[in-house]
């Protein structure tokens, strides 16, 4: 057991070293530097001024070099300065985290509550009315562009109700709210951007549960409980659940490096100021470090994501073993 | 429905039930008084006003600084020794006043007395050459280096003059002084890669640094000791709402109080009485032209009367009316069209199908075969213009063009690609045929390096490979006059060369579109926009909206 699990921590340095090499590769290749967005075709801006730039950031090294610097202080932990302004990109990732993280977690946690249901009903009275209803409802917050709901929410609730702030985490007033006023107003500032994300990933995870109860509902040793007597309720979430969620657990620990990278286009149109906004920036910016942090950092996440998933599959289910 | 719920998870449903009430319930829209923002009112001081831009400020160190929401905050905390007044025309910002001696060669700038940084420190001519310094230091990220480095000194001659001696003479220095200041007693020994005051700057400006949250708001606020008269608005806010629907869906509910309208908005989506109470809309021409540039170096463009004639098949009416909704004007040359720079004597040529026809013809263009396409010594008259992404605006220009030249027979192609793509790949390469694309104006109409004939390196600004001896004499010329009846001469002629040769296809100046909220007074545009004097609104005590 415990060797396993060192086995699987060795093996990911190899994987993370991998991952960086071909990343980093890639966002050099890709045309365009950082010295572009802001100052090439600016008629204040000399020719002679973007080459000195240019070499202040080291771009004119081959690409190895660039690379092995970038290594070495990655091994400390050092993932340098940002190239659009200078601060820590350490800093940055820090700042933006907890609010990703904030929502990630609240739509997850929804997303699990609503769809779990839906797939338990819909997997148990298969073909019916409800069942059918259920689908096309996950199908339509799967298939409506995020962006378009989330426009459309903001300016029903927004203007036309005046019900909830369109856009924005904190209210104009922030600072001057009591404590639990600013709770209450964060609230606020969450409900459309979490309903939004939830909306579109019900399908997935409602799905995945229907089928994999209609898969355990079929198995012998339901038709045994049921032999035996036992309520359908007791059949159903006794002993058909349990077993139908295993594989929700996959998802889960596959969903980890998710939790830090937010969604583009939600944090784009309600204005939060998150990880998917970030990393977007600071790709239009050709902000290599920021880049190569967020990509390594989401790579290390995924690997150990995976790894909380076998590991947990020894808790959740005692037919599994690593040993031997 | 049969289906209970485990028992453990129901307090879970309960509770969010019982948040989500708890959140829509008590937050009603806060109504308005209703005010009538019609009543001019008199001056007062007070009252908040939320501006908003689509990306964050990257930072505040003002040599560094090169993107516009940067600028934007900088232009409020900083000040230039000049700035441009409303007319356009160059006066005293930090300098009081300015001789220039040696023909030019010599600046001697008198500085005002009575300024104070934010911290309460006196500022002189120390911090001018501080902020000089910094810009030659090769250490320091500055983009603004170019207009700098042809000083040959810079002397404090008492703490509150400077004499500054170029190379050569060299009239748009005057206008580089523009350049905020910065602080030399703070900066001193800092970094200005890395230092913490890119986020917590201490300028002269009207308006002091208050608050900085990352992605969502800058905040600044009044100077009480401003030297020209504490600002009227106490507090200036900068939302940064990176996606343009939601900003204008903030502008319906009265979150905002002002921003740039797009033509869409401007003509169909602000029409409504709500938003005539609320807002005043404003319409003037932008500082930035859009242009067809030809690749001088191919043999289909090195002929002028074959670019002559391309003008008169583009109708400019029909491409501002059909990308710009009509809010635009034809331009005839690189300057801004309200500035002195600009020969507004020089008509448009006008849209003339028959004449471009005959006039290919004349240069060996014409329709030999009846398959509805030119050609010469067989081969077709067919060429791509190239645009960038992301610009519906030009994406339609082309199409337009497209449609228009294909009338008179010639055959074009178009290719959108990625900004960064489309410079390093295409442009800088000179690897394009023709390019649809705009500059930006900067209020001094030096424009050495778009048009002189030694700036056509890879990577340089004439891209086009134009060269003409006669605009290459007046382009230095123009640089060494400071007289501006004298300046304006020689960019008089430059532009009637220009708009004769045809390097560029000349299409449009956009209008700027912005609006204001009906409760600030004193709004009044000029050649130079409304921003001016900014620090001259005001909202009438009766009409304020938010409270210190």
């Amino acid at each position: 057991m415990k060797r396993y699990i060192v086995k699987r921590l060795i093996s990911i340095i190899p994987m993370l070293l991998g991952i960086s090499i071909i990343s980093f590769c890639v966002i050099h290749l890709a045309p365009g530097s950082p010295v572009d967005s802001s100052t090439t075709l600016n008629p204040k801006v000399s020719f002679e001024a973007r080459e000195k730039l240019v070499i202040q950031y080291g771009l004119d090294k081959p690409l190895y070099v660039q690379y092995l610097s970038w290594l070495k202080k990655i091994t400390t932990f050092d993932f340098g300065r940002s190239y659009i302004d200078g601060q820590k990109v350490i800093n940055k990732i820090a700042s933006r985290i907890p609010i990703t993280l904030l929502i990630n977690i609240l739509s997850i946690s929804i997303v699990l509550l609503i769809a779990i249901p839906i797939g338990v009903i819909s997997a148990v009275r298969e073909g019916s009315f409800c069942d059918r209803f259920l689908t096309v409802f996950v199908f339509v917050g799967f298939a409506i562009p995020g962006f378009w709901l989330a426009l459309m929410l903001m300016s029903f609730f927004g203007i036309t109700l005046g019900w909830l702030p369109i856009q924005g985490i904190t209210s104009f007033d922030f600072d001057s709210l009591s404590i639990f006023g600013k709770f209450l107003d964060i609230g606020r500032h969450l409900i459309m951007p979490v309903f939004v994300s939830c909306f579109g990933s019900l399908a997935a995870m409602s799905r995945y549960m229907r089928s994999s109860m209609l898969e355990v509902l079929h198995k012998d040793y339901i038709k045994t409980a049921r032999a035996k007597g036992l309520s359908e309720n007791r059949v159903v979430y006794k002993h058909a659940l349990r077993n139908a969620l295993l594989p929700i657990i996959t998802i889960l620990g596959l969903s980890v490096p998710g939790l830090i990278g937010g969604s583009v286009i939600v944090e784009s149109v309600f204005g939060i100021p998150g990880m998917g906004r970030l990393f977007f920036e600071s790709v239009m910016g050709r902000d290599y470090p920021v880049i190569m942090a967020v990509l390594v950092i989401g790579a290390l996440l995924t690997l150990l994501g995976n790894f909380l998933a076998d590991i947990s599959y020894l808790f959740a289910d005692p037919r599994i073993r690593y040993e031997k | 429905m049969g289906i209970t719920i485990k028992n453990h998870t129901r307090p879970l449903y309960i509770t969010a039930a019982l948040l989500l009430i708890l959140t829509l319930s008590g937050c009603g829209r806060r109504v308005m008084p209703a005010i009538d923002h019609a009543e001019a009112g008199s001056p007062a001081y007070g009252d908040t006003i939320i501006s908003a831009s689509i990306g964050d400020a990257t930072t505040l160190i003002p040599i560094v600084a090169s993107d516009s929401a940067s600028h934007d905050i900088c232009g409020l905390v900083y000040n230039g020794l000049i700035r441009y007044d409303k007319d356009l025309n160059i006066i005293g910002e930090l300098a009081l006043n300015w001789d220039i001696e040696e023909e030019g060669r010599v600046i001697v700038f008198n500085l005002r007395r009575d300024v104070k940084w934010h911290d309460g420190l006196p500022f002189t001519a120390e911090d001018v050459k501080f902020t000089y310094e910094k810009l030659i230091d090769p250490k320091v990220r500055t983009p603004y280096s170019g207009d700098f480095l042809k000083i040959e000194s810079l002397e404090i001659i008492d703490p509150y003059k400077i004499k500054v001696t170029y190379r050569q003479p060299f009239s748009p220095a005057l206008s580089s002084w523009g350049m905020w200041i910065m602080p030399k007693h703070i900066l001193e020994n800092e970094d200005l890669n890395k230092t913490r005051f890119g986020r917590s700057p201490v300028g002269t400006g009207p308006y002091k640094f208050l608050s900085w949250k990352s992605g969502q708001r800058i905040d600044l606020v009044a100077n009480d000791e401003y030297f020209k008269g504490r600002p009227y608005v106490d507090r200036y806010v900068y939302k940064i709402i990176p996606d343009t629907a939601t900003m204008f869906l903030e502008l319906q509910a009265e979150a905002l109080d002002t921003m740039a309208l797009t033509p869409l908005q401007y003509r169909r989506q602000t029409s409504s009485d709500f938003f005539k109470a609320a807002y005043n809309k404003f319409k003037y021409p932008s500082f930035g032209y859009a242009y067809l540039g030809y690749n001088l170096l191919n043999d289909k463009f090195k002929d002028k009367i074959v670019r002559q004639a391309l003008n008169y098949a583009v109708n400019k009416e029909a491409l501002i009316y059909g990308v710009l909704m009509g809010l635009g004007r034809v331009c005839t040359g690189p300057f801004v069209p309200e500035s002195w720079a600009y020969d507004k004597q020089l008509k448009p040529s006008g849209y003339d199908p028959l004449k471009a026809k005959d006039m290919l013809a004349q240069a060996g263009w014409s329709d030999t075969d009846g398959d509805g396409v030119i050609e010469k010594d067989g081969e077709i008259f067919e060429f791509t213009i190239l645009t960038n992404q992301g610009n519906d605006l030009r994406k339609r220009a082309v199409e337009i063009i497209q449609h228009q030249l294909g009338a008179i027979g010639i055959k074009v192609k178009i290719k959108v690609v990625e900004w960064s793509v489309f410079l390093t790949e295409f442009v800088n390469k000179k690897r394009f045929e023709a390019v649809l694309m705009g500059w930006g104006l900067s209020r001094d109409p030096d424009c050495f390096d778009i048009w002189h004939s030694s700036k056509a390196g890879k990577g340089e600004f004439n891209f086009i490979s134009y060269k003409n001896a006669r605009v290459d004499n007046l382009l230095v010329q123009g640089r060494h006059v400071f007289d501006q009846e004298a300046r304006a001469e020689i960019y008089h002629e430059i532009q009637r060369i220009l708009y004769d040769e045809q390097p560029y296809m000349f299409l449009w100046v956009a209008d700027s579109l912005p609006v204001v909220h009906k409760r600030f007074k004193n709004v009044l545009p000029a050649p130079a926009g409304i921003g001016y004097n900014f620090i001259k609104w005001y909202v009438p005590k009766d009409q304020q909206k938010y409270q210190g």
